[in-house]
Formats: C-alpha cells, sequence, structure tokens
C-alpha cells in the first residue's frame, strides 16, 4: 500500500483525520486553555475567587491556572476598583503581557467607576488599556464571569456570532461572512 | 476624671466624653488624659467647618480619639485652628500609631504636624495637588497619576535610622553596610491581598528594612458621604470590609441611631447579632482560606471557602445580594427573616462546622503548619496595644478587649459565649483565635435563632422608616412621606457623635458630623486594618521574606477598609 499517495491515506485511515487551518488549530488550543491573570483589587475579586472555587468551578472552562505573573498569562481580569493611583500598576502589567491578550473588566468599578464618581477613582479602564468584554454587576454574580469567559473564547475562535456577541463585528468586509452576516 | 481647667465645653455620656482644647494646650491635654488612663489612640481626624450652618470659632477643627486602657471609655478631643495656621505639634512620641493617622489627615485636610518623621500623602498619589476632603474641593476633580511613586527615600530614611547607611557629609549617603537586594512585594502580588506595597530590603531572604505604601484602592469613602444621604451611604460601607458587609451596615446605621436617639425594637437586634455573627464567620473563614493558600495548603481553601458559599445562597435569598448586601438601613433593616430561615441557617452551621473540623484534621498536627506559624511574626501584648492593634489580632497577643464584652452592646451581655485569647502573639496564635472565634459566633447564631423574639423588626418613626408600599400607592401622605424620605434623606440632629462596634477585625467606628440634614456633614471611619497595616513594615523586619507573606495574610489585611 502506498502511504504517500494522500488519496490512499485517507481511505485507509478513514474519519480519523480531520483537515484544518493552523490559525484555526491554534485558536482552537488557546482558547481551551485560558490563563488569566487576575488583576484583583477589591471585592469583585471575592466574588472572583468564588468562580474559582468547586460550585462554579472555572476549570470546566479550561481557565483555571491563575497566573499572577502576566508574563505567563493571556487573559487580563480586571476585578475590582481600578483608582488613579492604581493606574499606571495596571497599564505596565498589562504592558507586561505577551500578545495575543484579552481583558475582562469584571464589575461596575472597572467598567465604569461604578459609584464611585469621584476625585480618586478611575471612570472606567478602558480609559488607559483596550477591554474586550464588561460584566455588569456589583459584583457580578459568578454565572455573568463565565459568560464572560466564554465570551472571550468566541472572540478567540472567531465564532464571536453564535456567543452572543453580534453586535462585536459585523464589518463584512474584515472576515468571512458568517451565516449570521450573511443572514442579514 | 476631674476635667483640668484647658478643656472647655465638656460633654459626656456613658460611653463617650467630648471637650475643646485651645491649641496651645493640646499636648497637655493629651498628657493629661494620657495620664489619667487614656492610653490608646483611637483616630485622628479634622473637620472643615467652613460650609457648617452653625457658628464655630474657627473654620477648621482637629479631632483626636482616645481610648482608656480598661477599653470602657472613650474620649473625643477637639482644637480648632485658623486658616491660616495649621499646623500643630505631633503626637507620634506619646503615641507611635499617630504615624499613620496624622499622615492621612495632611493628606486629606492639609494640615502640618510639626516634628512628623515623615510628613508625605499616605491615600492619595504623589502628583496629587489640594486636599480632597476640603469642603472647596469638588468631589469629582480627578486627578490622574502618571507613575507610581518611588519608595527610595523611604527606604533610605529606615535605613538610616537602622544604621546600615549613613550621610557622607556631601549630602549623599554611603554605601550600605550589608550586601541588600531592594524588592517591591505588590502592589499587585497575589500574596499582597489586592493592593498593598511593601518595599523591602533584603540580605539573602532575611527582610533588613521594610517600607510599606497604601491608598491604592482609596475611593473616596469619606467625601461620597458628604454627597449622599444616610441611607444612600449604606451601600457604600458594604464596600469597607467587603469580607464582611454586613457589620459595616449595622456599625454605619448603629452610629445614626444613637444620634437620632431610636433603638430598635428587640426582633431588629437580635437579627442584626445574628447576622453579624454570621458575617464574622465568613470573614475568619476567607481570612484563613486565604493564608492557608499562602502557605501551600491549597487544598483546605476548598474546604473553607465552600461552606461560605452556602451562606452566599441563604444571604442572597435574605438581602438579594451575595456579597454587598446593603441591608440594613437607618433605623431598622430591609425586610423579616423569611420563614423557615432556621432550617437553612442550621445547614450552613453544620457545613461551616465540617469545613473547620476538616481544615484542622489537615493542619493542627502538621509540621509544616506549626513551623511556620508558631513564634513567627510576633507582636507583644504591649506591642500590639502600641501599634493601635484591636479584634483577633489584638486578642491573639493577649489582651482581653472585646466590646462585647467590655462595652455590651446589643444584648450580648444576653448570650453565652467566650472572647478566645492567645498567648504568645504569633501567627498561630492570630490564626486560631480566629478559628475559636468561628465556634463562639456560631454558639451566638444559634443562640440568637433559639431566643429570637417576635414582633417588629424596625423602629416605628415616619421621619425614619420608609412607609409600607400600600400607604404610598394609595395614600397621601404615605406619597409624601416616601418622597420626602428619599429626596432629603433621613434628618439627624445636629452634633458630632462617635460610635463603634466589634467587626470582624476590631474595633469599627464611625466619626459622623451632622449639620442637621439629610446628609452628613463629615463621616470618618476608624478602621482597623490601618493601624494594623501601619505596624507591618516593622513587624517583618529581621523576619524572613516568605514569613512576611503569611503574617499579612494573619493580621487579615482588607484594603477596602484600610484605604476608604
Ligand atoms: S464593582 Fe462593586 S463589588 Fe466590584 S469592586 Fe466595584 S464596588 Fe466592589
Amino acid at each position: 500500500m502506498d502511504m504517500k499517495n494522500p488519496a490512499t491515506a485517507v481511505d485507509v485511515l478513514g474519519e480519523s483525520i480531520i483537515t484544518t487551518r493552523v490559525d484555526a488549530m491554534v485558536n482552537w488550543a488557546r482558547e481551551s486553555s485560558l490563563w488569566p491573570m487576575i488583576f484583583g483589587t477589591a471585592c469583585c475579586a471575592i466574588e472572583f475567587m468564588g468562580v474559582t472555587a468547586s460550585k462554579y468551578d472555572l476549570a470546566r472552562f479550561g481557565a483555571e491556572a491563575i497566573r499572577f505573573s502576566p508574563r505567563q498569562a493571556d487573559l487580563m481580569i480586571v476585578a475590582g476598583t481600578i483608582t488613579y493611583k492604581q493606574g499606571p500598576v495596571l497599564k505596565q502589567i498589562y504592558d507586561q503581557m505577551s500578545e495575543p491578550k484579552w481583558v475582562i473588566a469584571m464589575g461596575a468599578c472597572a467598567s465604569s467607576g461604578g459609584f464611585y464618581d469621584n476625585y480618586t477613582t478611575m471612570q472606567g479602564i478602558d480609559t488607559i488599556i483596550p477591554v474586550d468584554v464588561y460584566v455588569a454587576g456589583c459584583p457580578p454574580r459568578p454565572e455573568a464571569l463565565l459568560d464572560a469567559i466564554i465570551q472571550i473564547q468566541g472572540i478567540i475562535s472567531g465564532n464571536h456570532h453564535d456567543k452572543g456577541l453580534q453586535t462585536m463585528c459585523c464589518n463584512e468586509n474584515a472576515c468571512t461572512p458568517c451565516d449570521l452576516v450573511k443572514a442579514r | 476624671m476631674n476635667m483640668p481647667d484647658c478643656f472647655t465645653d465638656i460633654r459626656s455620656d456613658t460611653l463617650l466624653t467630648h471637650a475643646t482644647i485651645a491649641r496651645e494646650n493640646l499636648l497637655l491635654g493629651i498628657e493629661i488624659l494620657k495620664s489619667s488612663g487614656y492610653t490608646l489612640l483611637l483616630d485622628i481626624t479634622a473637620i472643615d467647618y467652613t460650609l457648617y450652618p452653625s457658628f464655630h470659632p474657627e473654620p477648621f477643627a482637629l479631632v483626636y480619639l482616645l481610648r482608656s486602657g480598661d477599653f470602657t471609655q472613650a474620649f473625643s478631643l477637639k482644637c480648632y485652628l485658623p486658616r491660616d495656621a495649621l499646623t500643630v505639634e505631633t503626637l507620634t512620641p506619646h503615641y507611635p500609631c499617630a504615624d499613620w493617622l496624622e499622615r492621612e489627615v495632611y493628606d486629606q485636610y492639609g494640615i502640618l504636624f510639626e516634628g512628623h518623621p515623615n510628613p508625605e500623602r499616605i491615600l492619595n498619589h504623589h502628583q496629587f495637588i489640594g486636599h480632597p476632603l476640603r469642603k472647596e474641593y469638588p468631589i469629582t476633580q480627578a486627578q490622574p497619576c502618571s507613575e507610581a511613586v518611588d519608595l527610595m527615600p523611604q527606604m533610605r530614611q529606615r535605613l538610616l535610622e537602622k544604621k546600615i547607611i549613613f550621610p557622607d557629609g556631601e549630602g549623599g549617603y554611603t554605601e550600605p553596610n550589608k550586601d541588600l537586594m531592594f524588592l517591591n512585594l505588590g502592589p499587585s502580588h497575589p500574596a499582597s491581598h489586592g493592593t498593598i506595597r511593601t518595599f523591602v530590603a533584603l540580605e539573602g531572604e532575611s527582610i533588613i528594612a521594610a517600607v510599606s505604601e497604601i491608598g491604592y484602592l482609596h475611593r473616596g469613602f469619606e467625601k461620597s458621604c458628604e454627597n449622599h444621604t444616610y441611607n444612600q451611604i449604606i451601600p457604600y460601607t458594604d464596600r469597607l470590609n467587603y469580607c464582611s458587609s454586613l457589620i459595616n451596615n449595622v456599625a454605619f446605621a448603629k452610629a445614626i441611631e444613637e444620634m437620632l436617639g431610636v433603638t430598635l425594637p428587640e426582633r431588629g437586634i437580635y437579627i442584626r447579632v445574628l447576622l453579624i455573627e454570621l458575617s464574622r464567620i465568613l470573614d475568619h473563614l476567607i481570612c484563613l482560606a486565604a493564608n492557608l493558600v499562602d502557605m501551600g495548603a491549597l487544598t483546605n481553601f476548598w474546604y473553607l471557602f465552600n461552606p461560605r458559599e452556602d451562606a452566599y445562597t441563604f444571604l442572597s435569598k435574605l438581602t438579594g445580594a451575595r456579597l454587598t448586601n446593603s441591608y440594613m438601613r437607618v433605623g431598622g433593616m430591609a425586610n423579616d427573616l423569611y420563614r423557615g430561615y432556621e432550617s437553612d441557617l442550621e445547614f450552613i452551621l453544620r457545613k461551616i462546622e465540617k469545613g473547620v473540623g476538616d481544615t484542622l484534621k489537615l493542619i493542627e498536627h502538621n509540621r509544616i503548619f506549626l513551623d511556620r506559624t508558631q513564634n513567627v511574626g510576633i507582636v507583644t501584648a504591649q506591642q500590639a496595644l502600641f501599634y493601635g492593634f484591636s479584634g483577633p489580632n489584638l486578642r491573639a497577643s493577649g489582651v482581653q478587649y472585646d466590646q462585647r464584652k467590655n462595652t455590651p452592646y446589643y444584648y450580648y451581655d444576653r448570650f453565652e459565649f467566650d472572647s478566645p485569647i492567645g498567648s504568645v502573639g504569633d501567627i498561630y496564635d492570630r490564626m486560631t483565635v480566629r478559628f475559636a472565634e468561628i465556634d463562639q459566633s456560631i454558639r451566638i447564631v444559634r443562640q440568637c435563632v433559639a431566643q429570637m423574639p417576635g414582633g417588629a423588626i424596625n423602629v416605628s418613626n415616619p421621619a425614619i422608616i420608609l412607609p409600607q408600599k400600600q400607604a404610598v400607592y394609595t395614600t397621601i401622605e404615605g406619597a409624601m412621606n416616601q418622597f420626602k424620605l428619599i429626596f432629603e434623606g433621613v434628618k439627624v440632629p445636629r452634633g458630632e457623635h462617635y460610635s463603634s462596634l466589634e467587626a470582624s477585625n476590631g474595633e469599627l467606628g464611625f466619626y459622623v458630623v451632622s449639620d442637621g440634614s439629610g446628609t452628613p456633614y463629615k463621616v470618618k471611619v476608624k478602621a482597623p486594618s490601618f493601624l494594623h497595616m501601619a505596624a507591618y513594615p516593622s513587624m517583618i523586619e529581621n523576619e524572613q521574606l516568605a514569613d512576611a507573606i503569611i503574617n499579612l495574610g494573619s493580621l487579615n489585611i482588607i484594603a477596602g477598609e484600610m484605604d476608604r
């Protein structure tokens, strides 16, 4: 049997072969093994502990390898109030993460300053670093953070239309239009 | 005590005495107070009277809060300062814990303390201009910060004190006489519990000198209070010590109720005690869980955290929120207990007992745990009082100070419970005291449930408590009442008051100034973590780096209440 001949190889191995693109496979690996860097400063960080603990179990989504070193992480979760004093620290840590990287703003404070509309609280971390997904709540329930992580996975795999983020991408020229865009 | 002549305007009730003193007599007054038993400094703050509706001799006043050595009495000493001479002498030689307290007053009000060893800002960043708690400072005037502060000058100061470097005579310094490495622990470090930065000079693994920097979570609680009605502040208090929100709720509501001169019906108080003790348990659980994780004992985290998760379920059923409950109101609480809460509560208590039991089985005779915690990070009783410790950290050093025992409020004298104390004051004691307090709080919760009286939960005063929704929708009086209370807030009589209770971290107090309106004129929180953190740099010097990490965990510093 001539295994060097692709046609024969497919005949012999049948459906145990999957053909795909390299970037699709790399993204599949990325989305299934996110390494979050938790930038926890306040109350939301306590709720984040709940997300990692047994009941909500972040490990189900392959994202339980919490890193506190930005160099080992690809997902930053900003859980808590960011003050102007904290700003330069947050920015530096974000810069230290290597590409590709994603950011979740967990809670009202990280997203918008929350109810701390005052002289010391930054009115949303997106004034200094880019944010991919915002999570509402003060603090958000664990389910909400899990949903955000699923959305990040959607962004990574490029399937975010399926995962509830329809508003994020509607530029038909930028990527191959998916069914949802076509349907529109 | 007999009041000396230098004190004027003296008012006193059972727990608290107010007096005013002239600026030139301030130190004398403090010395008199100290020698007549007021050996503990609780807090220092200032009041900006510029917008106050009634007359005050000068636009600024400093307030010193002291507590007697037998822990039963508090004293509030006020000293007026004219706008053009905002300086007084520092208290640091008399009370070492005045160091950070005075820095905060300087930072927030711009009052200078002559002779202070390190007159720098503490909560706001180093590029900040102005003093935010002055009435002229607009609440939303933000000042971005472009870089983190360099702690090397402070470190040099510390190295000088420790005789490791010396002035070289030309305005510079000699090389350190030890081989030092400088390292930042935090502010973003897993073991720095969020937002605390400690800068250490290491020789090998030993810490030779340390300085700490806080304020990374200063979110303007006190300024926000001056812009919200009393009941709107309740959610802000949730976020002081967010591991036990309900205790902060109660502490604030209790302070305001004392100013209003109202007391809750018995059932209301029982519910509060029940929730305080449940929160104390939850707070200790998370402190111990995190501390054990810092030690590498991850399994215990699940044992201790999972019962907390069950308690969240109970709390969300009762209050609507898992963590930030905002359940209390001035004059009562949002709603009564639900029917059948007893069995839910008992279920949680059993889970907690099991979690604590399982954890203790793993660590009680564990050589690693004992070696790492026993005789490490010792704070003697005298040092602890010196530093201004309170709560479990103070009791671990062997000082019997528990407000629930010393000055019982809320029927704490009706409950049977012990207030455990340690003997050495090391990390082991700080942790075991918390384990023991969990048991005691469980006892109190069970007694609360057993004795729970019936009846109303809120005071029945339409000027304080919102009317029933039925009345709001069907009567004009009800609608007006609702409208006035929501828009104007509960009107609190003019005056100044300090009230505190035993929170999970120690004495949590609120110093409130009211101008008679529905919004406080000023609120100052006496937060236990603030003084615990002030002691931390000197606690970890001459210790191993790894011990510094668990030492911080054992103090249970909560940035929310420390930085406010
Ligand atoms: S969003 Fe709410 S819970 Fe989260 S950090 Fe801010 S105040 Fe705390």
